[in-house]
C-alpha cells in the first residue's frame, strides 16, 4: 500500500494530501530550540504533530509526560511558553496559537528538560501526593507557609510572565447590535444568516481563523456538496449584509448582566518578524438585544488507567488533524469509545489510508450503520471491552484491554494486549454551556444524550445546535436558521419565520451511547494505576473518591479540595467525568452532586487586552494647576495629592527635603512665603435658600453670617463623624463661596446635590463646582501685608478695614481678584483668588514684588508642619471616618439652636463614651524623636500579648521654629492626660516616651494671624 | 454591567451610575424626638430583600440626578425607573 505520508521527510506524519494548510507557505519555528518546519494555515499543535512531536510538556503535579489531546481551547497539556523577551506569553494552549514564521514555543512545566525532567519523581511517590496534600503538609505550621511556597512556585508553575514593557498595543470596542451570534459552525451561520436576512444588526463571532465550526474538522456533506462549499456561501452572503459584521479569531469569554458580552479578538499572529509596535488583540464589549449560542460542543475523554500518555487523544481531535491540517497524529491508531461517533473517525483515518488496528466499544453490541461500515471495511471492532492499561510511557506502544462482565461495572477473562501509538477516545459530548450558565442560565442532565444541556434562560439567548445538544448536523442547520429567525424577530425584525428551506443532510443515524464516568478495570479506583479526569491538575478518579470518603462530596467542596477544573482550561474536559465519578462512588444520580459554576473568562484573557489603553499616562487623569510649570521650572519635588500633583517642596542646590522645609516654614513664620492652594475644592452656592442649606450641611450657623465676612465651616455625615472641613465666603445675601479639601472636592460636591435633590426639593439652591476656574494663591508671613502695600491695589489691607476672616473684590497688580484674610499657617495671611487663567501672572509678579522680603515659595510638607504647629487638623489625615467634632476638641463649631446632618448621632451612647480617643499632642521626651505617623501609642510598655493600645499617631513633624518635634495624636479620653506619659511602640521594638500635651505647639492665643 | 435607564437620559451603562442603597428611607422632621434606637434604625438598618427592591441611583457621569429604580435582587432585572418625587410602585403586579 502506498504511505499517505508526506514525502518530503521534514514533516514525517504530513499527509500527502488535502488539509486546509497552503503548503506553498511553508513556516520555520522553534520548539525547546529544535528548529521545525509546518505550513501557513498550521496551528502550533498541528505543526507539532505533523513533526512527530508527542511528549509536549510535564504534568502540573506528579510531572508526568504529557501530549496534546484536543484540538482547541479544551487542550489541557499542550501548554506553552510563546516567544522571547518582551513578546514573551505564558499559558498558551499549542492548539489555539496559529503557526508563524518565526515563532518561538516551549514547554513550560519540565526542568531541566521535557525529555529529562527531575520533577517527575513526584510520580513515584504519588501515594505520598494525595487531595487537598498543600492543605495538610504545608499549611501547618502556618509560619512555614513563606518557605513551602518558594519551593511549590518553581515546582509546579506554568510559564513565567515577561519582566519588559509590552510593546504592543491593546484596544477596546463598545458597540451595540441586535443579535449577537455566538459561534460560526453550521448553527451559528444558519442563524447568522436568517437574522440579517431580517434586517437585524448582527454580530457572528467565531473563535477560529475562518468560520465553519466542526465543519472544518469533518467530510460532511450539505445538499450534496463538501459542507465547506455551503460554508463559502453563507460567507459570502453574511459578507454581503450591511449590517452584519463578522469577527473572526474572536472568542465571546464573558457573558454578563443585561446581555453584555465581552469578545477577545486575536488581531495579529505572534511572528518575531512583524515591525511593531502593533495592535495584538481587542476587547469588543457588546450589548446585544438578543443573543444566539452556537457554541457547540467538546468531546468527553474516558477515563481508564494511563489514559494520559502521549498519543491518547480525543477522536475528535484526531478528525480535526486528518481532516483540517493533513497530519496523522499516530500510524496504529486503535480507537476507543463509547458512542457512533467515533466510528467517524475510524472512517476519516481510512479514508486517509491510516490503518485502524481496533475499535474497542465499551457497549455488547454496536451494530448501528456507523459501526457497521466499519466492520464492513474489515476493521476489528470488539464490542463489551475497555481499555485496562496503557503501555508506553513517553509516547504510547499499546493498550491492554478486558472484557466487560454483565453488570457492566466489572471487568472478567484475560488481559488481550494490541499494539498501536495512538489511542482515539470518545465518551459523549458536553455541549459547550459555559456562556449559558455565566448568563445565569441552568442546566438539567439529558440521560438519552448522556450530557447536560442548557435549561431555561435567565437573558434574551437562546441556544441551538451541539451546544443545546442537537448533535446531528441536519439539526444544527435546522435550530440555527429558527433562532436566528426568532432572535430578529424578538429584536424587531421579521415575523420569526425561517425564509429558506433546510439545506438537506444526509445525517447516518446513531445509537444511543452507554454513559461511562470512568472505566470498569482491574483494581478499584483508589489503587488502580493512575485513572486522569483532570489532566491539567493531575486529578485522578481515585483522588475523587478519597476526597469524597474525607467528607468533601458535594462538587463544590471537592472541587476546592482536589483542584478539579481548577487549571487554565478551566475543566472543560474533566469536570462532568468528575461528577460522573463522585456519583458512581456515592451511588447517586449525576444531577444531584452539585453543579459546577461557570465563571468568565471561557478562556484565558491576557492582562493586556484587559488593562487596553488604560496604561502609563492614560490610567488617571493628572489634574494639575494653573501654575504647575513654574513649579517645574523652579525644581518644585511633586506630590501627588489624589489625581493633583502638586509642590511637595522646592530644594535650592544642595539641600535636603529636611533644610528645604525648614527654610520655607522659618521664611513663612518670619518673613513671608507663598503656597499654590489651587487644589481646595470650590463650590458656588447661589439662591433664595442657600442660607438655611448651609445651615442643614455644616454645624455651625450660617444665618447671621455678613456679606463679605468667612468663617470656618465643619460637616458631618449622617452618623455624627468629620466628613469634611473648609472656609465658607458670604458673597451676598443668596450667594455663598465655599471650599472643600482637596480629596473631598468631588465627594462633598455630591453630597450637597443629594440631600438637594432626595431630602430637601423645597429648597431653591443651585451648586456649581468653580474648583479649577478659580486659582487661590496663599501669602503668607508677617511682610505679606506689606508687600500687597506696594503693589498697585484700589483694597486697603490696614487691619481697620480688613480685618481677619473677611473678604475684598478688587485689582491688584492690575489682576481683578478676591482676596480673603484666613490662615491656615497661625500667621497673618492673605489667600488671593483669581481666575486660573491669570494664576501663573499674578504668582509671578507676587514673586516679583516679593524679592526685597525674600519671599519664598512653599510646599505641602511645610503646609503640613505649620498647621501641625497650630494644631489645625487635616480631616482624613488626623481623622478616620470615626472622629465626632468632640473627638477633635471642636465642639465649639456645635451649633445648640438648630438641626443639622449628623447632630442627633453626636448624643448617641457610643458618641458620648467616655474613653473616645481624642486629639491631643505628643513630645517625645527626649526632645528629638520624630514619632512614626500611625504609630500604636502603650500606657504600658511591658504589657504582654496582646497589649492595651491607647491611641495612634496621626501627624509628625520635625518643628523647625520650635526647635523640636512635634505630634499629633488621638489618645483614649487624651484631653484629660495632659502631663502624662505613653509610649509610642517602634516597628524595631522600641519603644519611644512622650508627654501628652496640648495640640496648640505655637501661638496658642492665635494673635500672629490676627495683626 | 447592568444597563440602566436614566428617567432623563434614557439606557445608559451602569458605569455611568453610583449607587444610593435603598430608596423612601425620609430623614425623620424631628431627629431630637427620637429614641437612640429610633435613630439607629434610621441610620443603619436596612432592607436586604432577595426579589424586589426599591433603590436609589445617581446619573454621576451624566445628568447628575438622583432616581429611583425597582429592579430584582435576584435575577438584576430592573422593572421600572422613576423619579425621586414619585410615589413608590405597587410591588404587586
Amino acid at each position: 500500500m502506498k504511505s499517505p505520508l508526506d514525502s518530503s521527510r521534514s514533516q514525517p506524519y504530513r499527509l500527502a494530501t488535502g488539509g486546509r494548510i497552503d503548503r506553498a507557505k511553508p513556516l520555520t519555528f522553534t520548539f525547546n530550540g529544535k528548529r521545525l518546519q509546518g505550513y501557513q494555515g498550521d496551528t502550533v499543535a498541528s505543526a507539532l504533530l505533523a513533526n512527530g512531536v508527542r511528549l509536549v510538556g510535564r504534568s502540573f503535579k506528579y510531572h508526568r509526560p504529557r501530549g496534546i489531546v484536543g484540538s482547541g481551547p479544551e487542550e489541557p497539556n499542550a501548554i506553552l511558553q510563546v516567544g522571547r523577551g518582551a513578546l514573551t506569553t505564558p499559558n498558551l494552549q499549542a492548539t489555539e496559537v496559529e503557526l508563524a514564521e518565526g515563532l518561538q514555543a516551549g514547554s513550560v512545566n519540565c526542568w531541566p528538560s521535557v525529555e529529562h525532567d527531575i520533577g517527575a519523581i513526584n510520580g513515584l511517590f504519588s501515594r505520598f501526593l494525595p487531595p487537598g496534600f498543600y492543605y495538610k503538609t504545608f499549611m501547618w505550621p502556618s509560619r512555614m507557609w513563606k518557605t513551602y511556597e518558594r519551593f511549590i512556585r518553581k515546582a509546579a508553575g506554568l510559564g513565567v510572565s515577561p519582566k519588559e514593557p509590552d510593546p504592543d498595543r491593546y484596544d477596546r470596542m463598545n458597540t451595540h447590535c441586535d443579535v449577537l451570534v455566538v459561534g460560526g459552525g453550521p448553527a451559528g451561520l444558519a442563524a447568522a444568516l436568517e437574522a440579517g436576512r431580517a434586517g437585524a444588526r448582527v454580530i457572528l463571532a467565531d473563535e477560529r481563523r475562518e468560520l465553519g465550526g466542526s465543519l472544518l474538522d469533518g467530510r460532511d456533506e450539505i445538499d450534496g456538496a463538501p459542507a465547506l462549499e455551503w460554508v463559502n456561501a453563507a460567507s459570502r452572503e453574511l459578507a454581503s449584509m450591511k449590517e452584519v459584521r463578522l469577527l473572526l479569531r474572536s472568542t465571546v469569554f464573558g457573558y454578563y448582566d443585561h446581555n453584555f458580552l465581552t469578545v477577545l479578538q486575536r488581531l495579529s499572529t505572534d511572528s518575531t518578524s512583524i515591525s511593531r509596535p502593533l495592535i495584538k488583540e481587542r476587547v469588543w464589549r457588546v450589548r446585544a438585544k438578543q443573543v444566539v449560542l452556537a457554541t457547540g460542543a467538546i468531546e468527553r475523554p474516558l477515563v481508564f488507567p494511563n489514559n494520559d500518555r502521549p498519543g491518547v487523544m480525543l477522536a475528535s481531535a484526531v478528525s480535526a488533524y486528518v481532516n483540517r491540517y493533513a497530519v496523522a497524529p499516530g500510524s496504529r491508531p486503535l480507537v476507543f469509545t463509547n458512542n457512533d461517533s467515533a466510528y467517524r473517525t475510524v472512517l476519516d483515518l481510512a479514508e486517509a489510508g491510516i490503518p485502524v488496528q481496533a475499535v474497542v466499544d465499551v457497549r455488547p453490541e454496536p451494530n448501528g450503520p456507523l459501526p457497521s461500515r466499519v466492520k464492513d471495511m474489515g476493521i476489528p471492532v470488539i464490542g463489551g471491552h475497555v481499555i485496562v492499561d496503557v503501555k508506553g510511557t513517553k509516547r504510547v506502544k499499546g493498550v491492554e484491554i478486558m472484557s466487560v462482565d454483565a453488570s457492566g461495572e466489572r471487568v472478567e477473562g484475560r488481559r488481550r494486549s494490541i499494539r498501536c501509538d495512538l489511542v482515539a477516545v470518545s465518551g459523549g459530548w458536553n455541549p459547550t454551556v459555559h456562556l449559558h450558565c455565566q448568563s445565569g442560565g441552568g442546566t438539567r442532565y439529558d440521560g438519552e444524550k448522556g450530557c447536560f444541556v442548557p435549561d431555561a434562560p435567565a437573558q434574551e439567548e437562546r441556544s441551538a445546535g451541539s451546544s443545546k445538544g442537537s448533535f446531528a448536523l441536519g439539526d444544527c442547520l435546522g435550530e440555527g436558521l429558527e433562532v436566528g429567525a426568532e432572535a430578529a424577530r424578538a429584536a424587531g425584525f421579521g415575523d420569526g419565520r425561517v425564509s429558506t428551506p433546510v439545506p438537506t443532510v444526509e445525517d447516518r443515524a446513531e445509537e444511543p451511547l452507554k454513559a461511562m464516568w470512568v472505566a470498569p478495570s482491574r483494581r478499584p479506583p483508589v489503587r488502580e494505576h493512575k485513572q486522569f479526569v483532570d489532566m491539567q491538575e493531575d486529578v485522578t478518579a481515585g483522588d475523587i473518591v478519597l476526597a469524597a470518603r474525607e467528607g468533601y462530596d458535594s462538587m463544590q467542596l471537592l472541587n476546592r479540595y482536589t483542584t478539579l477544573g481548577f487549571g487554565t482550561d478551566q475543566g472543560k474536559l474533566g469536570n462532568v467525568n468528575g461528577m460522573g465519578v463522585l456519583a458512581n462512588h456515592l451511588g447517586a444520580d449525576i444531577e444531584s452532586v452539585g453543579t459546577i459554576t461557570f465563571r468568565p473568562p471561557y478562556t484565558s484573557v491576557t492582562f493586556g487586552a484587559i488593562a487596553g489603553r488604560e496604561i502609563g499616562g492614560l490610567l488617571d487623569p493628572v489634574r494639575k494647576t494653573a501654575i504647575h510649570r513654574w513649579h517645574i521650572e523652579h525644581r518644585a519635588v511633586m506630590e501627588d495629592v489624589g489625581q493633583w500633583k502638586r509642590p511637595w517642596y522646592y530644594p535650592q542646590p544642595g539641600e535636603s527635603m529636611e533644610d528645604a522645609v525648614n527654610r520655607e516654614c522659618m521664611a513663612a513664620r518670619n518673613a513671608v512665603a507663598l503656597l499654590d492652594q489651587s487644589t481646595l475644592g470650590k463650590i458656588d452656592v447661589q439662591g433664595p435658600d442657600a442660607a438655611e442649606f448651609l445651615n442643614r450641611v455644616y454645624t455651625n450657623n450660617w444665618l447671621k453670617l455678613g456679606i463679605g465676612r468667612a468663617r470656618y465651616g465643619l460637616m458631618l455625615s449622617e452618623d455624627g463623624m468629620v466628613m469634611d472641613d473648609g472656609v465658607v465666603i458670604r458673597h451676598g445675601e443668596q450667594h455663598f463661596y465655599l471650599t472643600t479639601t482637596t480629596g473631598g472636592a468631588a465627594s462633598v460636591f455630591s453630597w450637597l446635590e443629594r440631600w438637594l435633590q432626595t431630602e430637601w426639593p423645597e429648597l431653591e439652591v443651585y451648586l456649581t463646582s468653580v474648583t479649577e476656574r478659580w486659582s487661590t494663591i496663599a501669602l503668607v508671613g508677617p511682610h505679606s501685608r506689606k508687600l500687597l502695600q506696594d503693589l498697585d491695589s484700589d483694597i486697603n489691607f490696614e487691619k481697620s478695614s480688613f480685618p481677619f476672616m473677611s473678604i475684598h473684590s478688587g485689582s491688584l497688580a492690575g489682576f481683578p481678584v478676591q482676596v480673603m484674610r484666613v490662615s491656615f499657617s497661625g500667621e497673618l495671611a492673605f489667600e488671593i483668588n483669581i481666575e486660573s487663567d491669570l494664576a501663573l501672572a499674578m504668582w509671578q509678579a507676587l514673586m516679583k514684588a516679593g524679592e526685597e522680603y525674600d519671599i519664598t515659595p512653599y510646599g505641602t510638607e511645610a503646609m503640613h508642619v505649620l498647621r501641625a504647629e497650630k494644631g489645625f487638623i487635616i480631616v482624613g489625615q488626623d481623622t478616620d471616618g470615626s472622629m465626632t467634632p468632640v473627638d477633635m476638641g471642636m465642639g465649639w463649631l456645635l451649633s445648640k439652636d438648630k438641626d443639622y446632618l449628623g447632630k442627633r448621632s453626636l448624643s448617641r451612647s457610643d458618641c458620648v463614651r467616655k474613653d473616645r480617643k481624642q486629639l491631643v499632642g505628643l513630645l517625645s521626651t527626649d526632645g528629638t524623636t520624630i514619632l512614626p505617623e500611625g504609630t500604636q501609642l502603650v500606657d504600658d510598655p511591658s504589657a504582654g500579648i496582646p497589649v492595651p493600645i491607647s491611641g495612634h499617631v496621626t501627624s509628625s513633624y520635625a518643628s523647625a521654629c520650635l526647635g523640636h518635634p512635634i505630634a499629633l495624636a488621638l489618645v483614649k479620653a487624651g484631653r484629660a492626660r495632659k502631663g502624662s506619659i505613653i509610649y509610642a511602640a517602634l516597628r524595631d521594638g522600641r519603644h519611644v516616651k512622650a508627654e501628652i500635651v496640648s495640640p496648640v505647639f505655637y501661638d496658642p492665643q492665635g494673635e500672629r494671624q490676627r495683626v | 454591567m447592568l444597563l440602566i435607564s436614566c428617567p432623563w437620559c434614557g439606557p445608559r451603562e451602569e458605569s455611568e451610575f453610583s449607587y444610593g442603597g435603598e430608596a423612601h428611607i425620609v430623614r425623620p422632621k424631628d431627629p431630637d424626638a427620637l429614641s437612640d434606637l429610633e435613630w439607629a434604625d434610621y441610620l443603619f438598618m436596612r432592607n436586604n430583600p432577595s426579589g424586589r427592591y426599591l433603590e436609589r441611583w445617581l446619573h454621576a457621569a451624566g445628568c447628575r440626578r438622583w432616581f429611583n429604580a425597582e429592579r430584582d435582587t435576584v435575577s438584576y432585572k430592573i422593572k421600572s425607573v422613576y423619579k425621586i418625587s414619585d410615589p413608590a410602585p405597587r410591588g404587586d403586579e
